[in-house]
């Protein structure tokens, strides 16, 4: 794309159940100190069935301007309609930067949206500012499991950036804040539809939601099987937290891969994160580096986990847990 | 007709390497490991192979595994052959940096594709354990103009569809598209296969296919990133851990509980 008449930062936003998804909000706010140190306009688009809403939050979480992509085929996400929609969008506003949350479908679309624009994309960015020598963007995320940081630029326009969930706090929203709702027109047909949805398998969660929960504890590798979960959901129901585990667990067969905190799996920002037999390891690490405090109960002084959590008891967690979930009852009556 | 699957794997360093071995050279804005620790086969990448050969055998089909790099420890890159892949394709060139981005080593692998001759399927895994990008299988679905399907954890082929289980946070979806297509697996797909002892006779006996830039038409400009790396550097942690230890295990727990509730933190 031309560089030269491109302005403005664009943030693709999501929807979640009809509103703007959280994540697009903390994307927003990513946004809105890029386009402070540009000294250019914060936009966002959307598309869906139904925009009205979303684009109001949108105003209130910081965007100037929202740009509409409104078509009953976009009422679901669908990865082809919404690449479409998205690449029309940025085709028609030319922004210098382009934003979007690294969930499931910024996943899906961000790279395909890049290749299709012939754009740099920064994926999985803990933070981002702008150069005052250059004007350009420098985004900073972690490489190597973690154990490396680096700082990237893109070359070309828009640049783009995917931004780690959690890492960019949304702002507060003000609801007599003002800005433009702009409907764009972007051709969708049915045809362009290849991938098809079969069935979806919802899994039964009937405890409280990793990626919002307060409180965390989770189980590892040292466990050594299935039936110590159920120690700790125990002690995950009397303390309201939700229950999750790391890759090895999983890998293990021990629980579902929903469980799963880390790169792959989910990220989460409790104030309390709680670790059983958990080592550590920066795959791990990845997806709880929003964690307030970290806790750790580990068999093993050396463990990284000890490295990176606040309060830590080495010793073995058949011994450590049941005292501890019992000192808990009696202080939570 | 035999289905023609096409899996793309990387050769990384060691994820599971200690920690003292890996060394960020921050002038030269990259990583270092000892000589003596040899690469990997990028685990996903492993679980890609595995879902190849999962379709391999349950029905007629030439499995070719496509890699690119600067350079490539053959014995490691041999796994797949000894698992039971059928051909190598290394995209081997002083050009090809690991600095260079996805976005350029997706214009090289897609070069290499369209001189392979048509793929029904082609299979990667969702990203490398070096910078998790999850970038370049997308970008060559895009500029083959094929439909994309990822994280699967089950890839079934039938009736010219490809069927795909997929993780998703909230639980699992069942998806399908029409072939070819392209498809990212993640390691619910199950362990990747030991290679035999029959397969790594034969992979001994096979040659990899090398091809340089210059035998796919490439030059340096082709190749200029779209993303370049301004700084690589080790990052500071400042947690500091206050261990708590009682009498006994036992005692450490309920101190825990007590440290944790005088904290405000329960």
């Amino acid at each position: 794309m031309d560089a030269v008449d491109s302005t403005g930062v664009l943030v693709l936003g999501e929807l979640e159940d009809g509103a703007l998804a959280s994540t697009s909000k903390e994307t927003l706010a990513a946004g809105r100190s890029l386009a402070g140190g540009l000294g250019q306009p914060l936009s966002l688009c959307i598309a869906g069935a139904d925009t009205d809403a979303p684009a109001r939050e949108a105003v209130a979480h910081g965007a100037d301007r929202v740009y509409t992509v409104t078509n009953l085929l976009l009422a679901e996400y669908h990865p082809e309609l919404h690449l479409e929609a998205l690449a029309g969008v940025c085709h028609q506003t030319k922004p210098a930067i382009a934003l979007m949350a690294r969930t499931t479908a910024g996943r899906d679309l961000a790279p395909r949206l890049a290749a299709r624009l012939g754009a740099g994309l920064a994926q999985d960015c803990l933070d981002m500012s702008i150069d005052p020598e250059s004007g350009r963007m420098v985004a900073r995320r972690p490489v190597y499991g973690g154990n490396a940081m680096a700082a990237v630029v893109c070359a070309g326009t828009p640049q783009m950036a995917s931004i780690r969930p959690k890492a960019y706090e949304p702002l507060e929203p003000d609801p007599s804040r003002q800005g433009d709702v702009v409907p764009l027109e972007v051709a969708l047909d049915p045809s362009m539809k290849r991938v098809r949805l079969v069935e979806r398998i919802e899994e039964e969660s009937e405890g409280v939601q990793l990626e919002t929960a307060g409180i965390v504890v989770a189980g590892g590798r040292g466990l050594g099987s299935a039936a110590p979960f159920k120690e700790l959901e125990e002690t995950a129901r009397l303390l309201g937290a939700g229950i999750g585990a790391s890759r090895a667990a999983v890998d293990a067969g021990w629980v579902p891969a929903s469980w799963q905190i880390g790169l792959t799996g989910k990220t989460i920002s409790p104030n309390l994160y709680i670790t059983v037999a958990i080592s550590g390891a920066s795959q791990h690490m990845a997806g709880c580096s929003g964690a307030k405090v970290i806790v750790a109960i580990n068999k093993d002084a050396e463990a990284n986990i000890l490295k990176e959590a606040r309060y830590g008891v080495v010793g073995d967690w058949q011994k450590v847990w049941p005292a501890f979930t019992e000192t808990l009852r009696e202080l939570l009556g | 007709m035999p289905l023609n699957i096409l899996v793309l794997a990387k050769q990384v360093i060691d994820p599971e390497m200690p920690l003292s071995a890996f060394k960020v050279e921050r002038e030269n804005r990259r990583v270092s490991v000892p000589s003596t620790l040899p690469p990997v086969v990028n685990g996903f990448d492993e679980n890609a192979v595995e879902a190849a050969l999962r379709i391999k055998d349950g029905q007629e089909a030439t499995v070719t595994v496509l890699s690119m790099g600067q350079g490539f420890a053959l014995e490691v890159m041999k796994k797949p052959l000894s698992m039971g892949a059928d051909t190598l394709v290394l995209l081997q060139d002083d050009a090809f940096l690991n600095t260079v981005d996805s976005f350029a080593i997706a214009l090289a692998l897609t070069t290499a594709i369209r001189k392979l001759g048509a793929f029904d399927l082609i299979i990667a895994g969702r990203q490398a354990s070096d910078w998790d990008n999850a970038q370049v299988p997308l970008a060559v679905a895009e500029a083959l103009g094929l439909p994309s399907v990822t994280t699967g954890k089950k890839v079934e082929v039938g009736d010219g569809l490809v069927t795909v289980e997929r993780q998703t946070p909230e639980g699992a979806e069942v998806v399908e598209a029409p072939l070819p297509a392209l498809v990212t697996v993640s390691n619910e797909l199950g362990q990747p296969r030991y290679p035999t002892l029959r397969g790594i006779m034969a992979a001994t006996r096979k040659q990899p296919v090398i091809w340089s830039a210059q035998d796919l038409g490439l030059d340096a400009s082709d190749l200029r990133p779209r993303v370049e790396t301004v700084d690589l550097y080790v990052p500071v942690t400042d947690a500091e851990c206050e261990l708590i230890q009682g009498e006994d295990e036992a005692e450490s727990g309920r101190l825990l509980a007590l440290k944790l509730r005088e904290a405000k933190l329960i």
